[in-house]
C-alpha cells in the first residue's frame, strides 16, 4: 500500500502550502453563513411560545456547543496520532485546537448563563450539564498550561496528548448528562437518531449557523496551525525564505510560500 | 418568511429580552473576530521577527569577513 499521502499529511510545509489558497474561501463561506444565520435567527425565525424571544440565543449557543465538543475529540485524535506515529503536524494541530476549544467552551458557559437567567431564574446551577461543561473548560486550560509548563517541546506535546486522551471520557458525560441526572437543561432537541423536536422554521436558521460554525472552526484551526508551524519550523530554510521573500515585498499578511518542490520527507 | 417584529424598537428590545440576546451575540461575534484576527497578527509578528534575526545574522557574518 502506498503511504505517501499519509507522510505528506504529516509534513508541516505541505500543510502550510496547501491551505494557503483555502483561507480566503473559508473566510467568505464562514462569515457569510454566520451572518445569514444570525439575521435569520434574530429577525425571521418565529418566536418561541414558552421562552419568547430569549430562545434566539439558541442560534449561537447550540452550534458553539457542538464545536466545543467536536474540537476536543479532534484534539485528542491529533494527540493520539502524534503519540503513535511520532508526527510533528498532529501535535501542532493539537496545540492550536486548545485555545479555540477553550474560547468556544467559554462562549457556551457565558451564553448558557445569560440564557438561563430569564429562563430558569438563575445564572448558574451545579447540575450535570453545566458542571461537566465547566470540567471541559478546565481540560482545555490544562492542555494550554501543559504546553507552557515544559521546556522540552516533545515532553509538552506528549503530556498534552495524554491529558487530551484521558479527558475524552468527559464528552459522553456532557452529552448524556441531561438524561442521566435531573437537570435544568432541556433534553436534546436535535437528534441524530429519531425525530428532532424543533419546528423546521426554527431548524433551518439553526442548521445554517451549525454549518457556518463548523466552517469557521476549520478556518480558525488552519490559521492557528499555520502560525504554530512557522513558530516551530523557524529554523527551517523554507521559513527563512518565506520571511525574507514576504518582507521584501512588504506583504506580511498573506504569507504565501515561494513556489518550489516539496522535500520528499519532512516528517522526521 | 417575514420579519417577526413590528418595528426596529421591538426588534431591539425583543419583549424585554433584548439585553440578554444582544449581549450574547456581541460576545460571540467579538470572540469569533478575535479568533480570526489574532493568528494573522501573530504570524505577521513572527515573520517580522524572523526577518530581523536573519538580517542581524547576515550583518554579523559580513562583519566577521
Amino acid at each position: 500500500m502506498n503511504w505517501q499521502w499519509f507522510h505528506r499529511l504529516g509534513s508541516p510545509r505541505w500543510f502550510y502550502e496547501k491551505t494557503d489558497a483555502w483561507i480566503i474561501w473559508l473566510m467568505i463561506l464562514a462569515w457569510g453563513l454566520l451572518l445569514i444565520g444570525a439575521v435569520w435567527g434574530l429577525g425571521f425565525a418565529p418566536m418561541d411560545a414558552k421562552q419568547k424571544d430569549s430562545y434566539r440565543i439558541l442560534y449561537i449557543h447550540a452550534p458553539v456547543a457542538f464545536i466545543s465538543m467536536a474540537c476536543y475529540y479532534l484534539m485528542a485524535i491529533a494527540g493520539a496520532v502524534g503519540l503513535i506515529w511520532k508526527m510533528k503536524l498532529p501535535y501542532m494541530v493539537m496545540k492550536s485546537a486548545a485555545p479555540i476549544g477553550f474560547a468556544f467552551t467559554l462562549i457556551v458557559l457565558a451564553t448558557g448563563s445569560i440564557w438561563g437567567r430569564p429562563t430558569w431564574g438563575t445564572w448558574w446551577e451545579w447540575d450535570g450539564r453545566m458542571t461537566s461543561y465547566l470540567v471541559l473548560s478546565f481540560l482545555y486550560l490544562g492542555i494550554i498550561a501543559l504546553q507552557n509548563a515544559f521546556q522540552s517541546r516533545d515532553t509538552a506535546d506528549k503530556a498534552s496528548a495524554i491529558l487530551a486522551l484521558v479527558g475524552t471520557v468527559n464528552i459522553p458525560i456532557i452529552y448524556k448528562s441531561v438524561d442521566w441526572w435531573y437537570t435544568l437543561h432541556q433534553p436534546a432537541t436535535l437528534k441524530l437518531i429519531g425525530k428532532s423536536t424543533i419546528h423546521p422554521s426554527m431548524l433551518y436558521p439553526l442548521f445554517t449557523m451549525i454549518v457556518g460554525m463548523y466552517v469557521f472552526f476549520t478556518l480558525a484551526l488552519i490559521l492557528y496551525t499555520r502560525t504554530e508551524i512557522l513558530r516551530r519550523e523557524s529554523k527551517a530554510q523554507w521559513v527563512k525564505d518565506l520571511a525574507l521573500d514576504i518582507s521584501s515585498k512588504g506583504d506580511l499578511s498573506k504569507g504565501s510560500l515561494p513556489k518550489g518542490n516539496l522535500p520528499k520527507e519532512e516528517n522526521a | 418568511m417575514k420579519f417577526q417584529f413590528e418595528s426596529l424598537d421591538a426588534f431591539i428590545t425583543m419583549g424585554g429580552h433584548g439585553a440578554n440576546v444582544w449581549a450574547s451575540y456581541i460576545l460571540v461575534y467579538g470572540i469569533l473576530i478575535y479568533l480570526t484576527i489574532s493568528p494573522l497578527l501573530a504570524k505577521k509578528a513572527l515573520l517580522k521577527q524572523q526577518k530581523k534575526l536573519l538580517q542581524l545574522q547576515k550583518k554579523s557574518q559580513d562583519a566577521n569577513l
